[in-house]
């Protein structure tokens, strides 16, 4: 399992925030999905070995929001 | 998808064009009466505007979300399909400007947090196993790791010094703003500055991990951990806004008015109620992170602003914990050589008030200390020390008392002037005779009293003290406070009690401790406020975090604390209210839906910049 971190840009209507969060939620392997609104992050735990942080980032962009960066934590 | 991206980094573009092509186009109707050009022009506007609030409807709806955008996209293109131009270009352009003022106020609201995580070191000065430097990006330092630090510059990572001194300011993460002198296995934070001095520092933890790092995820989260109010209204607004979608379905079946379902979906936009409660919290918040006070979320404010019982722990809470020796008084006729005595017995001791003794003893320039018999410690009373020549006694009165030491009215005289002071008490007697009354104070925050008298002022109305200190002590300190009630002689888990009782008495008890030891109370209090320096306890175990241990700052806290509340209330109060009146408006048949657009967008605006008045 990783932690993902991703800064995106400012986020300015609350329902980016579901939107975000149902899309990254609906990927494969992603277990847990937290979307800091005013922080403009995305913080999502996942399985490497079905999904990676380049394509979670690759969903939100699809959506049409910036990713700025994009931070991969090994957790236990 | 690139068109999406290009969309949303143009749409401030898209929007200025949208309004100028709106106004040549009312120039054209008015002043020209050429209609044809007129209508040609809102046509395009409508167009521009509409293409990208609709992709963002449709991407919401991928994911099965009922958005704003959605509402607002079946309203342009019900306006467009009746011919009503004008309305549907000022509808795209109201709601795509009111979009770009909101974004642009929301980042004041964000700023106080801004401006704390840009505080956040991104490079460090790591140097090789070979003694070469180079600038890395914090992100691949690991534990271990030496970076060198230069005067000026900002410790990236927190670690131990492993070579050099220099003087430190750490107040990003204790709030003390005053340089502390660092050498050779100190403790050095991410975060703070070097005034001067070059340290070379072995890392233990990074970004995230560091200290500074909790706090600044700490106050990222709480901003986004929403009070009461606005989780009931984010779930609302999950089935308003369909229902809103629904209920113009209705109007246009019943009516068979088109104009009128089109308009009551624009009206229904529950725009400034989404907002509202979220970004009063938002600005409380960020003005508490900007004054050292750290908020674990809307339930934290929300809980504090409704205590009305303040319970205090003594000792490095309403003191700063740091005790020093007030007065000494003699007795014997050999001052020095007693206090001699006094320090060789008090260095067996870690007790606080045996490291205040033996400091003071060392000041006085009495380095050379006697040979001491073996000292066994009594509980709760002091040191003994037997050999054949003599007997020492070094505790408290009770132990004198215990050992059939007399007291004499001089002694007693000297033991009062102390207690009258609200020192606590520590006596020396050698064969039964006594030689030394020290009196050790614990100096009281400077700020206590304007801060606890501020408390009250603002609704606190009862304040106890808990400690686990000498009666009379703390009664002392007790009088020269706005507090209530005393309760001394504690045993930490009897802290937790009096906790317990004043909860089961139907008040609202904050317990303000420094973490360490009176976790439990923390714990079981409705809000838990840690005061100290920003260490791990205290960051995980209490509700609200002082990063200044000051009561001023407990003060404001708690201030700010009732206002965001009430923040939250007005911009609920103005939102609701602002539905309501489009709707009578509606009715009468003055609004129409540009004009309802604006009203709300309008009311958008009025929530932030209320919210706004938090972050002063």
């Amino acid at each position: 399992m990783a932690k993902a971190i991703l800064q995106l840009g400012d986020l300015t209507c609350p329902s980016c925030m579901t939107k975000i969060q149902k899309a990254v939620q609906n990927q494969d392997g992603v277990s847990d999905v937290k979307v800091l609104f005013n922080a403009g992050k995305v913080k999502a735990d996942f399985d490497e070995d079905k999904v990676s942080a380049d394509q979670l980032g690759k969903v939100i962009t699809e959506l049409g929001y910036e990713v700025k960066k994009i931070k991969v934590k090994e957790i236990a | 998808m690139k068109f999406n991206i290009w969309l949303q980094k143009h749409q401030n573009k898209l929007t200025a064009v949208i309004g100028v092509l709106i106004v040549v186009s009312l120039f054209f109707t008015y002043l020209i009466k050429m209609d044809l050009v007129a209508n040609i022009l809102m046509i395009i506007a409508s167009i521009m505007g509409a293409i990208p609030i609709a992709l963002h409807a449709f991407s919401a709806l991928k994911n099965k979300v009922i958005s704003i955008d959605l509402l607002v996209t079946i309203a342009v293109i019900g306006a467009f399909i009746i011919g009503e131009y004008i309305e549907s270009a000022v509808v795209t352009f109201l709601f795509l400007f009111g979009n770009y003022l909101e974004q642009r106020t929301l980042q004041k609201t964000r700023s106080s947090v801004k401006d704390l995580t840009q505080m956040a070191p991104t490079q460090a000065e790591l140097i090789d196993d070979d003694g070469n430097i180079s600038t890395v990006d914090i992100d691949d330092l690991d534990a271990g790791d030496h970076v060198v630090v230069k005067p000026g510059g900002q410790i990236p990572v927190d670690g131990k010094i492993v070579d050099g001194t220099g003087y430190v300011n750490e107040a990003s993460i204790t709030g003390e703003s005053a340089p502390v002198e660092k050498e050779d296995g100190d403790p050095v934070f991410a975060g703070s500055l070097i005034d001067n001095g070059t340290i070379t520092v072995e890392t233990s933890t990074v970004g995230e991990d560091t200290t500074f790092g909790k706090i600044i995820e700490l106050v990222e989260e709480a901003q986004d951990s929403q009070s009461p109010a606005a989780r009931f209204i984010d779930k609302f607004a999950t089935y308003y806004t369909p229902a809103v979608l629904v209920i113009g379905i209705l109007v246009w079946i019943f009516t068979q008015n088109f104009e009128l379902a089109i308009t009551v979906l624009v009206l229904g936009c529950p725009g400034a109620l989404v907002i509202g409660a979220p970004v009063s919290n938002v600005a409380g918040i960020g003005n508490g992170a900007k004054n050292g006070i750290l908020m674990k979320g809307g339930n934290a404010v929300n809980s504090f602003s409704h205590v009305d019982t303040l319970v205090l722990d003594k000792t490095g809470t309403l003191t700063t914990g740091k005790m020093t020796v007030s007065k000494m008084d003699s007795f014997g006729t050999d001052k020095n050589a007693d206090m001699a005595i006094l320090s060789a017995v008090e260095s067996n001791s870690d007790h606080p008030l045996g490291r205040a003794i033996t400091k003071f003893v060392a000041n006085e320039g009495i380095k050379d200390l006697p040979e001491m018999p073996e000292l066994d410690t009594v509980k709760g009373q002091g040191m003994v020390g037997t050999d054949d020549s003599q007997e020492i006694l070094v505790g408290n009165e009770r132990l004198m008392q215990n050992n059939g030491v007399e007291i004499t009215p001089e002694n007693r005289k000297a033991i009062d002037a102390r207690l009258d002071d609200g020192d606590s008490i520590v006596m020396m007697a050698i064969n039964k005779e006594i030689r030394l009354i020290v009196g050790v104070n614990d100096e009281l925050r400077p700020d206590a009293f304007e801060g606890l008298t501020a408390l009250k002022k603002a609704g606190m109305t009862k304040i106890v003290m808990l400690t686990g200190d000498n009666r009379l002590a703390a009664q002392r300190v007790a009088e020269k406070l706005p507090i209530d009630e005393v309760h001394a002689e504690l045993l930490p888990e009897q802290k937790v009690e009096f906790v317990k009782q004043f909860k089961a008495e139907g008040r609202k008890v904050a317990f303000v401790g420094d973490g360490i030891n009176d976790s439990p109370s923390l714990a079981t209090a409705d809000i838990g406020i840690g005061m100290g320096t920003g260490t791990d306890v205290a960051i995980d175990t209490a509700d609200i975090v002082l990063v200044k241990s000051s009561f001023k700052s407990l003060a404001h806290a708690y201030i700010l604390a009732k206002k965001t509340v009430a923040n939250t209330k007005e911009n609920i109060t103005i939102a609701v209210g602002t539905v309501a009146l489009l709707l009578l408006g509606l009715l009468v048949g003055v609004i129409q839906m540009a004009s309802g657009m604006f009203v709300h967008e309008a009311s958008i605006l009025v929530v932030i910049f209320n919210a706004m008045r938090l972050l002063r």
